[in-house]
């Protein structure tokens, strides 16, 4: 019986490369997305789908090709379609496979408050464990991507996980292995970076796509699911992208500075206090004369 | 073997010597929103820092607070409300009051003959009135904004962490002025307790802490 695992150098009898073979085994995983080489075909949709077990969603028609508006909590990878307008005026689909980014530097982790809720594994994959999850949405207030989507039902936040059972057992995630075009790569961190700056730079002397860059947002110190993009100045125009996302500064002051504010406040609040019983003690009433005493009572 | 010579009866209403300070429904008012208040200070610390998030579990566990946080906190303010129905009146500061605030280093150190004569509250119990009031105005714009996060569109997300932060530092200004109000309550203040548990205080505590809600009262004055 094969072990599930360890990774796999060789299997017989299969046709096709072994998933993630010829790849440097560094432990820190990425999934890199050629928006340039995508179709649009959300073989990744159906892919995420069937591994996770969720049903397939009724889509909204919303003038393109979007299965939907948003991810939801059951529907974790979206193909974002955006009409492009060119300056020569000729046309063009942005297509984006939109999920979790794992960043390295997870706002959602940072603004969690239930233990264990948001684990960030070694390999960069950041995962929610539903059992110690809330639902104070927290994460949704942290996150710069708007990924994290609330289970009314369950009070549960779900997210895409990047397959770490998948990944955890020596398998790259589910939507790698739909994708027909190739546009979808996995691998470690450097080897994706390598990939994907040897594509952009093949872009910038190949093609039209002069701007043709990689985005790996510093905001976030980096993340663990990378593009390559015609048009490196204008992420947003990849259904939303942001430019410059970053972990929000007031959920830094409210998880930095006020977390200790508030607890040596208190801390020193209390002891304050036992001093000044201590030092002054009770204010007592006594009535000149004598007769009422307030200890009395 | 009957004894003919006492007579005990039921008294009603204070004893000879004490004088009413809280009404039964001010007193049932105060201590309704101190235990919601409570409910929800215990629950939003355990939310607020993972050295505190064992209260979650005291609680009930961690779904279960935020279950009930926005519920509880919601009946909070509808009792900081109720509050001021009854008592904003005489809680409104004056000069006098700004007179004890400039000399409060007095009252903390129990040099209460340098202060200015006080009404039926004195200045440090009105800043701490309007404190919680302003506090719990505050929680009520931004608590039902993190209450249903999933509600807002995308374009007003960035409102979600300034909110988040806000509604942390006004429940630390309310935990700290409930801390000093709990501990005057039951040993700083000798029968303010009781006052709000029974509703009556001594001439001696009425002539000390209130001495110009003590003329008024001993001037025939209903109330307040």
């Amino acid at each position: 019986m094969a072990s599930k695992l360890l990774q796999i150098k060789a299997i017989s009898g299969h046709a096709g490369t072994v998933p993630g073979a010829n790849m440097s085994r560094d432990y820190d995983v990425c999934k890199l997305v050629d928006t340039t080489t995508c179709i649009g075909c959300k073989a990744c949709e159906v892919a995420c789908l069937e591994w996770n077990g969720y049903p397939f969603h009724p889509t909204t028609f919303d003038n393109t090709y979007q299965t939907m508006p948003d991810t939801a909590w059951n529907y974790w990878n979206l193909i974002r379609f955006d009409e492009h307008t060119a300056s020569d005026g000729t046309f063009s689909w942005r297509m984006r496979k939109d999920q979790c980014m794992h960043c390295a530097d997870p706002g959602c982790l940072a603004s969690c408050p239930a233990d264990g809720a948001i684990v960030q594994y070694a390999n960069g994959i950041v995962d929610f464990n539903q059992e110690h999850c809330i639902g104070c949405q927290y994460c949704v207030t942290g996150c710069p991507f708007n990924i994290p989507k609330f289970n009314p039902s369950t009070k549960k936040v779900f997210k895409c996980t990047l397959c770490s059972d998948r990944v955890g057992a020596g398998l790259e995630p589910a939507c790698i292995k739909a994708c027909p075009t190739g546009c979808l790569h996995f691998g470690s961190k450097d080897d994706m970076k390598d990939l994907a700056e040897r594509r952009t730079k093949q872009l910038r002397e190949h093609t039209a796509h002069k701007n043709a860059g990689v985005y790996d947002p510093r905001g976030v110190d980096g993340t663990h699911v990378i593009y390559v993009l015609h048009d490196i100045g204008d992420p947003e125009s990849y259904g939303g992208l942001p430019k410059n996302p970053a972990v929000d500064p007031f959920v830094r002051l409210w998880k930095g500075p006020l977390k200790w504010i508030g607890g040596f406040g208190i801390v020193f609040g209390a002891l304050g206090i036992a001093f000044h019983y201590l030092r002054y003690g009770p204010k007592e009433a006594e009535i000149q004369g004598g007769g009422d005493n307030e200890r009395h009572d | 073997m009957s004894d003919t010579t006492s007579h005990a009866f039921l008294r009603h209403g204070p004893p000879a010597d004490r004088i009413q300070r809280f009404t039964w429904i001010e007193r049932i008012m105060h201590w309704y929103t101190a235990a919601v208040y409570i409910y929800a200070a215990l629950s939003g610390l355990a939310l607020f820092t993972p050295y505190l998030y064992w209260l979650a579990i005291v609680l009930g566990g961690g779904p279960a607070i935020r279950f009930w946080h926005p519920i509880v906190g919601i009946g909070f303010v509808v009792g900081i409300f109720w509050m001021h129905h009854a008592w904003a009146q005489d809680l409104k500061l004056n000069a006098d009051d700004q007179k004890w605030l400039d000399n409060v280093k007095y009252y903390i150190t129990n040099q209460d003959e340098k202060l200015p004569p006080q009404d039926k509250y004195d200045a440090g119990q009105k800043l701490y009135y309007w404190g919680m009031f302003g506090a719990a105005i505050v929680l009520l714009v931004t608590g039902p904004v993190m209450w249903f996060p999933e509600l807002m569109p995308r374009s007003l997300h960035w409102v979600l962490p300034v909110v988040t932060f806000v509604h942390s530092a006004a429940a630390l200004v309310t935990i700290g002025g409930a801390m000093v109000h709990i501990y005057m309550s039951i040993s700083n203040i000798p029968g303010s307790l009781k006052a709000m548990t029974e509703g009556h205080v001594s001439r001696g505590w009425a002539m000390l802490h209130a001495p110009k809600w003590y003329a008024r009262i001993s001037a025939g004055e209903k109330r307040p």
